[in-house]
């Protein structure tokens, strides 16, 4: 990086206020910088090829199955993520259904593929059919849009999702208006598996994830490009009309509760394609797969990488399951967790002093705290150190670290001490109010036993229990985003005239 | 005088027009015409119902009663896009721009009701889509070429929220006049503008008939712009058609200063 002397700005620089200041005025609004700058110069159709590479390169250089699984869900993360980028991103519907048309297009798939009804279509038939029928089911859940919007359409919508997931859940007897007998739909909650893999020209995808890295990495291919053209195009411009001011929109030709409809729809067809890749790649689907959790994750990505920016919430997807994969094993979060706290305070914390200072306070109070609670209860300082999820340590550089510098009571991870840390995780919350509440050095202080208190909890209670702890650290980065970023990493920030 | 329009359809005809809201009746009974090529000025005080009967207009409310012909044709009942495809279009008295939208895509947006490649014409970029989206590119440049300097060059690709009051007025319009028009409806165009620019969106409404062909029905309390430009001049109190005709015939019409300064003035005067 080249630095610009100082001295040659302002001779470069127009005359305030004249047409050329303003026509330069976007370069002196603080843009994206470093990385995200360069994003934003490259062509779209540059990085959406390097993307597929690197996503297509894993399965070819390395034959560790797990690495392959996580890219293979990555990838239909991403799809996912697009698809839904259209309802929110674009035509700013908050489309809370959405798993819906996953949920749907997996189950669809399965019965046309398995001995469920035992029928075993080609995958050039199911496919197409079950993203047309995923498409319909689309514009059909969507037909609330015509009365309602925002909160209000969102609450129907939510109400789908639990309508399919107890349909799903209960239609291993489902009785048709009391006329057919009981008849098994759905397969309940053992679902419907051995569901059969994609065969495409006769060759037979899977089993195990390398095949289906493929096969979904040419659709986010496709659909990128197509949903590229379509956001440049006359549709694309009415979404983003109708997202800023529906009325105006209406008032100007477009007619806004068709482009509504449209948007859920074209958004529901690739949750239908992602779907049936669902179906083949897991061959089994569950009804509690398709609840909650999956459309926060979603929501997360899209909102993460910024809603409305193709690029952006594909980089959102990536992130965030890669993030919440790591998460899994102890060794890896604990990386994770530390790495977090300690650009949190880099980012936060002016001046340097202040930094070193804290960061030395935390470690001294370790050391001493630890010395106390070793010399008046030594069972409180004799626990392991959790490394993945049944195994512990006391061995090695790092074990030796925290050992020193953190209180680990010795059944911890059995029974007897367990409750030491949900107590702790209470105190830690009342500390971080009174944090909030207080101001000036006392702060700083208190910010000392915080931050020690929350590594506590980290080490003794949440490391183990990696369900609780991916939901809470995307709790985290969104709202870290949302102070630091309202508008996602890629998303352009919404201005409003008051 | 203006005829009684029984050799000459008008444009726009409002017959017995009337709305009200529970017990408040906002337009009543309002008999209204602008025939082709005329600029027309609703007045009255605030609350009178004048911007009411452009949301009438537009389909953004129903009529209890009565009916709106365009060309002689119904508008009741249409969906407001269908009115603005009908050849009807508005500016807004509080501006609602695309604000996060580019200026030139907030003129392209307009154009929707006038094209017709559907979303997979789009996404295969098929010769239909790719033909439309060359006309819209070139309309929209066109409709803001309209404005002189003011709307052209670098601001194309500037978000619109970005753009001084008045230029958001002026791409208000612009807007407007993109979705292919016959009749535009303004809102209050010189609202919140000084005096030189008050003059300049003067000269731009006779402009746009002149020279953009367009009938125009106007909301305006700025009279000097009322006197300048109106054909004929509607004055409106409490949703009636209290006075109409020249400008200076309503400027001096008793009710009509009754209805802006009270009893005792008009007495006086």
């Amino acid at each position: 990086m080249s630095t610009e002397s100082p001295s040659q700005q302002p001779a470069t620089s127009p005359q305030i206020g004249v047409d050329e200041w303003v026509q330069r005025s976007g370069e002196r609004i603080a843009g994206p910088g470093g990385l995200l700058r360069l994003a934003d110069r490259t062509p779209p159709v540059l990085l959406l090829a390097a993307f597929i590479g690197i996503a297509c390169a894993v399965p070819l250089l390395t034959s560790n199955g797990y690495v392959i699984g996580v890219d293979a869900d990555t990838l239909l993360y991403v799809l996912l993520a697009i698809g839904l980028n259209v309802a929110v991103g674009w035509a700013g519907i908050l489309d809370l259904g959405y798993v819906v048309f996953y949920g749907f297009a997996a189950y669809l798939f399965a019965e046309l593929s398995s001995a469920h009804y035992d029928i075993h279509w080609a995958t050039w038939q199911t496919v197409p059919l079950v993203v047309a029928a995923t498409v319909l089911l689309g514009f059909v859940l969507a037909l609330p849009s015509r009365r309602l919007n925002g909160d209000y359409l969102a609450i129907v919508m939510l109400f789908f999702l639990q309508m399919f997931n107890n349909f799903t859940t209960n239609g291993y007897a489902w009785n048709w208006l009391g006329l057919s007998g009981s008849h098994d739909v759905t397969g309940g909650p053992t679902g419907v598996t051995n569901i059969d893999p994609f065969r495409i020209f006769g060759h037979v995808m899977g089993p195990g994830p390398r095949d289906y890295v493929f096969v979904t990495a040419a659709g986010i291919f496709v659909v990128a490009i197509l949903f590229h053209y379509v956001n440049r195009s006359r549709t694309g411009r009415a979404w983003r009309a109708l997202r800023e001011d529906p009325l105006a929109a209406e008032m100007m030709g477009i007619p806004v509760k068709w482009l509504s409809l449209l948007a859920v729809a074209v958004g529901a067809g690739v949750a239908g394609f992602a779907g049936s890749v669902n179906g083949a790649y897991y061959q089994g689907v569950f009804p509690d797969t398709f609840m909650f959790p999956l459309l926060i994750t979603v929501y997360a990505m899209v909102i993460l990488g910024g809603a409305g920016s193709l690029g952006g919430v594909v980089f959102g997807a990536v992130v965030v399951n890669v993030l919440l994969e790591i998460l899994r094993t102890p060794d890896h979060a604990r990386w994770v967790f530390y790495a977090a706290m300690i650009l949190g305070l880099l980012a936060k914390l002016r001046p340097w002093r202040l930094l070193g200072a804290l960061v030395a306070g935390v470690a001294v109070f370790g050391v001493v705290a630890h010395e106390i609670v070793g010399a008046v209860w030594a069972r409180g300082v004799g626990g392991p150190i959790a490394t993945g999820p049944t195994s512990f340590t006391t061995h090695g550089f790092w074990a030796t670290l925290i050992r020193h510098w953190m209180v680990l009571p010795k059944n911890t991870y059995t029974a007897e001490d367990y409750r030491i840390g949900n107590y702790a995780f209470v105190i830690v919350i009342v500390l971080v109010l009174a944090c909030t509440a207080l101001k000036g050095w006392k702060r700083w202080a208190l910010l000392v036993p915080t931050i020690w208190g929350a590594c506590f909890v980290w080490e003794t209670v949440l490391i183990e229990q990696n369900p609780v702890v991916r939901p809470l650290f995307l709790g985290v980065i969104l709202i870290v985003l949302m102070a630091t970023r309202p508008a996602g990493l890629f998303g352009k920030t919404r201005v409003e005239i008051v | 005088m203006s005829g009684n329009g029984a050799q000459k359809q008008p444009l726009l005809d409002l017959r017995g027009l009337s709305l009200s809201f529970g017990g408040l009746t906002v337009i009543d009974g309002l008999d209204l015409h602008v025939d082709e090529h005329e600029i027309v000025s609703v007045i009255g005080p605030n609350g009178a119902g004048k911007t009411t009967l452009f949301n009438l207009i537009t389909g953004a409310y129903r009529p209890d009663e009565g009916d709106i012909l365009l060309d002689g044709e119904s508008l009741v009942g249409l969906p407001s896009h269908k009115i603005n495809q009908r050849g009807v279009a508005r500016t807004f008295q509080t501006l609602r721009l695309f604000l996060n939208m580019t200026v030139k895509e907030n003129v392209m947006a307009a154009q929707y009701g006038h094209t017709r490649s559907s979303i997979v014409e789009q996404m295969l970029q098929l010769p239909r889509a790719r033909r439309e989206e060359r006309e819209i590119n070139a309309f929209a440049e066109e409709k803001l070429g309209f404005f002189g300097e003011r709307l052209m060059g670098y601001r194309w690709n500037q978000p619109a929220y970005s753009l001084s009051y008045a230029n958001r007025r002026r791409l208000e319009i612009a807007r407007a006049t993109a979705s292919r028009p016959r009749i535009l409806l303004l809102d209050e165009p010189a609202a919140g503008m000084n005096p030189v620019e008050t003059h300049e969106i003067t000269e731009l409404i006779g402009k746009l008939r002149e020279e953009g062909g367009f009938t125009i029905l106007l909301i305006e309390h700025d009279m000097h712009v009322v006197e300048g430009i109106s054909d004929r001049v509607i004055a409106l109190d409490h949703g009636v058609k209290i006075a109409e005709g020249s400008f200076d015939q309503v400027a001096t019409n008793p009710r009509v200063v009754e209805a802006y300064l009270g009893t005792s003035a008009a007495v006086t005067k």
